[in-house]
C-alpha cells in the first residue's frame, strides 16, 4: 500500500508541475489544483498507514495519529478557497487580456494548440 | 489589569480579526464610520505592541496557551523579544499607510478595511504563533488579504502582476505543506520547541528527510522574503498596486526574513546536534547576491515604485547577510535594520503616491516634465528618504549599515560583505541622485495645471521618517534592544523551557 500511495502522490505531483509551468491560466490552475491534492494526500499518509484503526484515543488497544487528518482537514479548507480565489482572477485576466496567458500578451505559438 | 495582562499576546490577533468582521458588518454603514473603525483598530495596535515589548523587554516569554492545554498538544502563542520587535514595526507601518489610504485610496474598491485588518491578522498571527502549522496558517490568511489588497482598485498591470504574486505564492503554499508533513512525518510535533527538541536528536536515518525538508522550508520563507533568485513576482506586485498597500507590503517581505530567523535559530540553530547550522552554507551567498540584484535593478528602474521595489530586496539581501553572519553582533544589526528598512520603503512608497499625483500623467516614470506643484516639500521628504534607504550618515540605514560592517569584522565572509555591501550602497546612492535630480529638477515649464498634494497625502509619509529618525534618536536603546533580542535567540533553551515548562 506505501508503494502505491507514494506512486499516486509522485504522479499527480509531477502532473500539478508540469501543468504549473504551462503558459495559460487554465492548465496553471489545473496543477495548482492536482499540486494541492498531492499535497494533501502526503499530509494525511504522515501519520502513517493504518487501516480499520479509530482516529480517537479510546479504549481500543491501537489507534491511528488524528492530528494529520485535523490538519489535512484545514489545508483542504484553505486550498479550496485558494483555488477559488485563483479562478475567479484567471477569470478576470482573461476578461482584462482577452486572452488566457499568464502573461496577457497573445502570440500565435502560444494558443495554437 | 493582570487578566489583560494574562492574555496580552492574543490581543494582537485577535483585535484586527474582530475589527475585519465588525467592518464587514459595518459596510452599508457611512464611509466615515468604517474609516473610524478601521483607524481605531489600527492605532490600538501601537499601544499593545509597546506593552508586549514592555514585557518582552524584560526578558520574559509570554507563553498563551489556546484553550489552556499544554504544549505540545495544544496551540501556543510565544512574545519574545522578536516577535514583540516585529509587532511593533507592523503596527507603526500599517498605523501610517491606512492614514494614508484615508486620502482616498480605501473607496477605489470594495472591502478594503476588512482586508487591511485581516492582512494584520495574518501578519500579528504569523509573528506569535509558536506552531509550524499555524505559521502557515497564518501565512494564508496574510496571503490572501493581500491578494484582495493587492488588486484592490484593479487595472489590467494590477491584475496581471496579481496573477503572478498569486499563483507563485500558491505553488509556495504546497511547497510549506510538504515540508511541514515531512517534519512532521519524522518529529511527530509541529510546536517549534519541541521539534527544536527532537529534531536535535535525529537518527541518521532521518537525517536527510530532515535537512531536506528543512531547506524546503527554507525556498518557501525565500520566496516570501523575495531572496534571489525567488525575487522575480516582486516588483512588478509592488510597483503596480496602490501606494498604502505596498507601503504595508513592506513589511511582508519581513515575515519571510522573521520566519528564517526564528525557523533556523530555533530549529537548526548552532544547538540542534545533527542538524545543526543547515543554512550555513546557503545564506550569505544568497543574500549577498539578493544584494547585489536589488542594487542593479534600482539603478535601471525606469520609474519611482519600481525603484523602491528594488530597493525592498536589496533591504532584504542586506538584511539576510546581516543574520547570515549567524554571531550575536549580526543578528543584532540585522534586527536594528529591520525597522529602519520596513519604516524607510513604507514611508517612500507613501511619498511616491504624491509625487505621482503631482506629476500628472507621467506618474512617477522617469522622464522630465513640468515643475511639480508643492516641490518643496515633496522634494526635502524625498531627500530624507533617500538618505535613509541609502544609507548615508546621519540616519539610522548608515547606523545598520555600520553595525552590519562592525559585526562582519570577524567572520570569514568579511571581505565579501564589506565590498558588496560599500558597494551597492554607492550604486543605491547614484540610483537615487539620479532619480531625484530627475523628478526635481530637470524640469520644464510646460504649463499643466496641477493641484498640489493635499497635505494628508504626504503627511503619513513625513510621519514615517520621522520615526526613522527617532530611530537615531534613541538608537543606544534599540540597539540594546536589539542585541539582547540576538542574545536570546542564539540561546534556543530558554524558548523551549518558557514553552514546554519542564517537560522532557
Amino acid at each position: 500500500m506505501e508503494a502505491l500511495i507514494a506512486l499516486i502522490i509522485g504522479v499527480l505531483t509531477a502532473c500539478g508541475v508540469f501543468l504549473a509551468l504551462r503558459g495559460q491560466t487554465f492548465p496553471v490552475v489545473l496543477g495548482l489544483t492536482f499540486l494541492s491534492y498531492a499535497v494533501n494526500l502526503f499530509l494525511f499518509v504522515m501519520g502513517r498507514l493504518a487501516v480499520g484503526v479509530p482516529p480517537v484515543i479510546s479504549d481500543a488497544t491501537a489507534y491511528t495519529d488524528p492530528l494529520p487528518q485535523a490538519l489535512v482537514l484545514t489545508a483542504i479548507v484553505i486550498s479550496f478557497g485558494m483555488t477559488a480565489f485563483v479562478i475567479v482572477l484567471a477569470l478576470k485576466a482573461r476578461a482584462e487580456f482577452g486572452n488566457d496567458h499568464v502573461d496577457g500578451t497573445h502570440s500565435g505559438e502560444d494558443t495554437a494548440r | 489589569m493582570s487578566g489583560l495582562s494574562t492574555h496580552l499576546p492574543i490581543l494582537p490577533v485577535l483585535l484586527p480579526l474582530v475589527a475585519g468582521i465588525v467592518l464587514l458588518a459595518l459596510r452599508g454603514a457611512p464611509l466615515v464610520l468604517q474609516r473610524a473603525a478601521s483607524l481605531v483598530a489600527t492605532a490600538a495596535l501601537v499601544p499593545l505592541a509597546f506593552a508586549l515589548l514592555g514585557t518582552a523587554g524584560e526578558g520574559t516569554q509570554l507563553v498563551y496557551k489556546l484553550g489552556d492545554w499544554d504544549a505540545p498538544f495544544g496551540i501556543v502563542l510565544v512574545a519574545d523579544r522578536l516577535a514583540a520587535w516585529m509587532l511593533m514595526a507592523t503596527a507603526l507601518v500599517a498605523l501610517f499607510a491606512l492614514l494614508q489610504a484615508l486620502a482616498g485610496t480605501d473607496v477605489e474598491g470594495r472591502h478594503f478595511h476588512v482586508l487591511y485588518q485581516l492582512q494584520l491578522f495574518g501578519l500579528n498571527g504569523a509573528f506569535l504563533t509558536g506552531d509550524l502549522f499555524n505559521l502557515f496558517v497564518f501565512f494564508e490568511i496574510l496571503l490572501l488579504a493581500s491578494y484582495g489588497l493587492l488588486l484592490h482598485g484593479g487595472g489590467r498591470l494590477r491584475v496581471k502582476a496579481g496573477l503572478h504574486f498569486v499563483v507563485i505564492n500558491l505553488v509556495g503554499s504546497t511547497l510549506f505543506l510538504f515540508a511541514v508533513g515531512t517534519l512532521y512525518g519524522v518529529a511527530g510535533t509541529l510546536n517549534m520547541a519541541d521539534l527544536a527538541v527532537k529534531l536535535a536528536r535525529t537518527v541518521p536515518e532521518n537525517l536527510a528527510l530532515v535537512e531536506a525538508a528543512g531547506l524546503m522550508l527554507f525556498g518557501v520563507f525565500a520566496l516570501k522574503a523575495a531572496l534571489l533568485p525567488l525575487h522575480l513576482w516582486l516588483p512588478a506586485a509592488y510597483a503596480h498596486t496602490s501606494a498604502p498597500v505596498a507601503a504595508l507590503f513592506a513589511i511582508m517581505t519581513k515575515v519571510g526574513a522573521y520566519s528564517i530567523l526564528r525557523v533556523y535559530s530555533l530549529m537548526f540553530g548552532a544547538e540542534a546536534g545533527a542538524v545543526a547550522n543547515l543554512l550555513a552554507d546557503w545564506l550569505m551567498p544568497l543574500a549577498l547576491a539578493t544584494l547585489v540584484a536589488g542594487t542593479l535593478g534600482a539603478v535601471a528602474s525606469t520609474s519611482l515604485r519600481q525603484q523602491i521595489a528594488y530597493l525592498v530586496i536589496a533591504s532584504v539581501g542586506t538584511l539576510l547577510a546581516a543574520f547570515a553572519l549567524d554571531s550575536a553582533e549580526g543578528i543584532a544589526a540585522g534586527l536594528y535594520y529591520l525597522p529602519h528598512t520596513t519604516l524607510g520603503t513604507a514611508a517612500f512608497f507613501l511619498l511616491a503616491a504624491p509625487i505621482a499625483g503631482a506629476r500628472g500623467t507621467l506618474g512617477d516614470r522617469f522622464d522630465s516634465g513640468a515643475a511639480m506643484p508643492g516641490a518643496r516639500v515633496l522634494g526635502g521628504l524625498f531627500f530624507v528618504a533617500a538618505i535613509a534607504l541609502a544609507g548615508l550618515p546621519p540616519l539610522s540605514g548608515f547606523l545598520g549599515k555600520f553595525m552590519l560592517l562592525r559585526a562582519a569584522l570577524g567572520s570569514p565572509w568579511l571581505a565579501w560583505v564589506w565590498a558588496i555591501v560599500l558597494t551597492t550602497s554607492l550604486f543605491a546612492v547614484i540610483a537615487l541622485a539620479r532619480s531625484g535630480s530627475l523628478l526635481f529638477y530637470r524640469t520644464h515649464s510646460t504649463p499643466e495645471v496641477l493641484s498640489a498634494p493635499r497635505p494628508i497625502e504626504w503627511l503619513p509619509a513625513a510621519g514615517l521618517l520621522l520615526l526613522v529618525l527617532g530611530m537615531v534618536i534613541w538608537a543606544g536603546t534599540l540597539a540594546d534592544y536589539s542585541a539582547a533580542t540576538a542574545a536570546q535567540l542564539l540561546a534556543p533553551q530558554t524558548y523551549i523551557d518558557a514553552v514546554l515548562g519542564d517537560r522532557p
